[in-house]
């Protein structure tokens, strides 16, 4: 089984925002209304988080790095759920069962990183964007919690592509909307568990971190640092 | 038991308050129930519209309701815990108080166990807990201890109110019928009687470890978390106290307002509110202790996220509230209690109400903050409450009024049986008790 992961190297990133982008549209992530957003209910799988700012003023410039879940191997989020509307795959991917959730948001106070969304209210946009939509995801109903799911409709169809195919699944059929639109190549990803592939190879860095790695969540999404330059 | 209809009876003012009503309470139930059904309607709007209809956002993804779930549930230990207690330490004094007290548990567990469905995203999907429900989950702990706490103590309410219904029965008037089947023909007989005091000493006992199981379930939904300012191992004594502290202001606010109302001063004495003021001062110091002792270690630990909490609720934007819940729960109570000249009837009210807008304070102090400081420096909003949050609050509290209106008009008040019963045996149990206790006189040891 494999045991997908994330690294994304912070001396590549660019922070041009386009996996932020191609997230939105891959999944169907709900554009808020301007006053929703101003109440901060902005919705984003994927997203920057503002961690410092560099220089002395006046030439200072924020420090973001691009966030999205990071797919815990120890979820607090599943463990807390009442309905196991959200629970981990074997694959190691943290899913969500968007029929069962009962929306009592649990999960979302129990995620260290903030990383989950809440439909507040029903997806509110024009019909005409409606066939824009990414017909591989389902729109999410008002008062469920999503979450980024590391595309994982993308290894559906590469499963099935690979079947057809008469072959296993080889790294790179299978590959999330963020990590391919990446124009840096900042973002790598694949399976952890096997020692040949790109990721796995690049997790060995020095500069690797997680983000609050003392609270024993084990994300699988690694960082590569920036200030070793 | 004799047929007293006709007959005047020496507790006749306790009986009063079912036969007799006054234009007062149509009004009162009128106003009442304007709110409760102004409430109703902003939640099936909320239900059509979605959960956005609240002023909860990212991060704050839970407010009023939760707030609301905790202190509601923490007023009902007022009730079956209290009188179950001193109904095991055999304080005569409780005799005229435990049946309001388990009155307040009644209604007010209905009320707080709807908050969480109020809260749902998806209320339609509430079976889901029935059909697939995880008992890993906390909120799977709590609900089974909220349903077994409500069945327990609403059994307990009925148990003794058993006597009382027969009296209503033998009376004649209206809800005969009903007063007849909720009697279950009880005559009074030395068998009956034996047997309901065994029901009522198992259940009072049962009722105890249940009552405080269930506060502290409620305190493991937030300890559980890894939030800052959530995950503390002082949060499950914490909340029980916390509970049996707003429980004991609900009860003595409740007992001050019908003893205004329905002339119960003959039954409510002075003595009564002393005792409850004192035990209200022992839970406001007991309160103080854990509060202090939380967040001394909180503050001297100084670990970064959970000082952002901290400073939130002591300096930031949450600290008017912050400060309020120290004096409401703390001086106010200090002063008003430990003092005699303050310590009247109206000096303890003003306490009782200070303590049940501080454990309300308290409540959101503990959901509001966490949440709106989490571990990762998200830019984070404000939490306003919207109208249908408040108005829902409001709408709780009305129905609050509303069901011990109710109640008063189909049962009494205060335990009629246990009063006669009082009048007859007390004095003579209580000294044959005493002298017990006593060294006998000019016994001298060889």
């Amino acid at each position: 089984m494999p045991r997908y992961g994330m690294v994304i190297d912070l001396n590549k990133c660019t922070e041009c925002e386009a996996c932020i982008t191609a997230c939105k549209l891959e999944n169907n992530v709900q554009i808020v209304s301007k006053e929703n957003a101003d109440m901060g209910r902005t919705m984003y799988w994927m997203k920057m988080l503002s961690t410092d700012v560099e220089g002395v003023y006046p030439d200072v410039r924020p420090v973001n790095i691009p966030m999205l879940c990071f797919q815990c191997d120890e979820p607090p989020c599943t463990k807390v759920c009442p309905v196991r509307a959200t629970y981990k795959r074997e694959d190691g991917i943290v899913a969500q069962i968007y029929p069962q959730c009962i929306g009592c948001r649990y999960c979302m106070a129990n995620c260290p990183y903030t990383v989950k969304s809440f439909n507040w209210f029903k997806d509110e946009q024009k019909v005409e964007n409606e066939k824009c939509n990414n017909i591989d995801v389902s729109v999410r109903p008002k008062g469920v919690v999503e979450k980024c799911t590391f595309c994982i409709h993308r290894l559906q169809k590469a499963k099935e592509k690979a079947k057809s195919e008469h072959r296993k699944l080889q790294e790179g059929d299978y590959v999330p909307a963020c990590a391919e639109v990446c124009a840096a190549h900042a973002i790598y990803f694949g399976d952890l568990d096997d020692p040949e592939s790109e990721v796995s190879k690049v997790k060995h860095d020095y500069r690797k971190f997680t983000l609050q790695e003392e609270l024993g969540t084990k994300p699988k999404v690694y960082y590569l640092s920036a200030k070793a330059e | 038991m004799m047929n007293n209809h006709q007959i005047i009876d020496e507790d006749e003012v306790l009986f009063k308050p079912i036969y007799q009503t006054g234009s007062g309470f149509y009004f009162l139930a009128a106003a009442l129930f304007t709110v409760l059904l102004f409430g109703v309607i902003m939640y099936i709007r909320q239900f059509i519209y979605g959960l956005g209809m609240t002023g909860m956002n990212e991060p704050v993804t839970w407010g009023f309701y939760i707030i609301s779930f905790v202190f509601f549930i923490g007023i009902s230990h007022a009730g079956t815990l209290i009188s179950a207690i001193l109904r095991l330490s055999k304080a005569e004094w409780r005799r005229p108080i435990t049946r309001m007290a388990e009155v307040i548990t009644g209604i007010v567990l209905l009320i707080g166990g709807l908050h969480p469905i109020i809260d749902l995203g998806r209320p339609d999907r509430i079976l889901h807990i029935f059909e697939r429900g995880r008992l890993q989950s906390p909120l799977l702990w709590d609900m089974t201890s909220i349903t077994a706490y409500f069945t327990a103590s609403t059994i307990y309410l009925y148990l003794p109110l058993i006597p009382d219904i027969a009296l209503l029965r033998d009376r004649g008037g209206r809800f005969n019928k009903l007063y007849q089947i909720l009697s279950w023909g009880y005559e009074g007989t030395e068998r009956q009687k034996h047997v309901l005091e065994r029901a009522i000493n198992i259940l009072m006992i049962m009722v105890i470890p249940i009552a405080i199981s269930v506060h502290t379930v409620i305190s493991w939904i937030f300890s559980m978390t890894l939030q800052p300012g959530w995950h503390s191992t002082i949060f499950g004594p914490y909340f029980v106290v916390g509970a049996i502290f707003s429980g004991i202001a609900a009860l003595i606010i409740v007992m001050i307002v019908f003893r205004k109302v329905f002339h119960f001063e003959d039954y409510l004495k002075k003595i009564h509110f002393t005792y409850l003021g004192t035990l209200l001062l022992v839970m406001s110091l007991l309160w103080f202790y854990f509060t202090f002792a939380e967040y001394l270690t909180t503050y001297y630990g100084h670990e970064p996220t959970e000082m952002r909490v901290f400073l939130y609720k002591f300096t930031g934007g949450y600290s008017p509230f912050f400060w309020l819940m120290v004096i409401c729960n703390f001086i106010i109570p200090l002063v008003f209690l430990s003092n005699k000249k303050l310590k009247t009837i109206p000096g303890i009210l003003i306490a009782s109400i200070a303590v049940v807008i501080g454990m309300w304070l308290e409540r959101l102090i503990i959901v509001i903050p966490s949440l709106a400081n989490p571990r990762l420096p998200f830019p984070t909003g404000i939490y306003v409450p919207s109208l249908t949050e408040i108005s829902l609050l409001a709408a709780a509290t009305a129905a609050f009024i509303l069901g011990f209106m109710g109640f008063s008009k189909l049962f009494p008040l205060i335990s009629i049986w246990e009063i006669k019963e009082g009048r007859e045996e007390s004095v003579h149990v209580v000294s044959e008790r005493l002298n017990e206790y006593l060294p006998s006189k000019g016994h001298i040891r060889k």
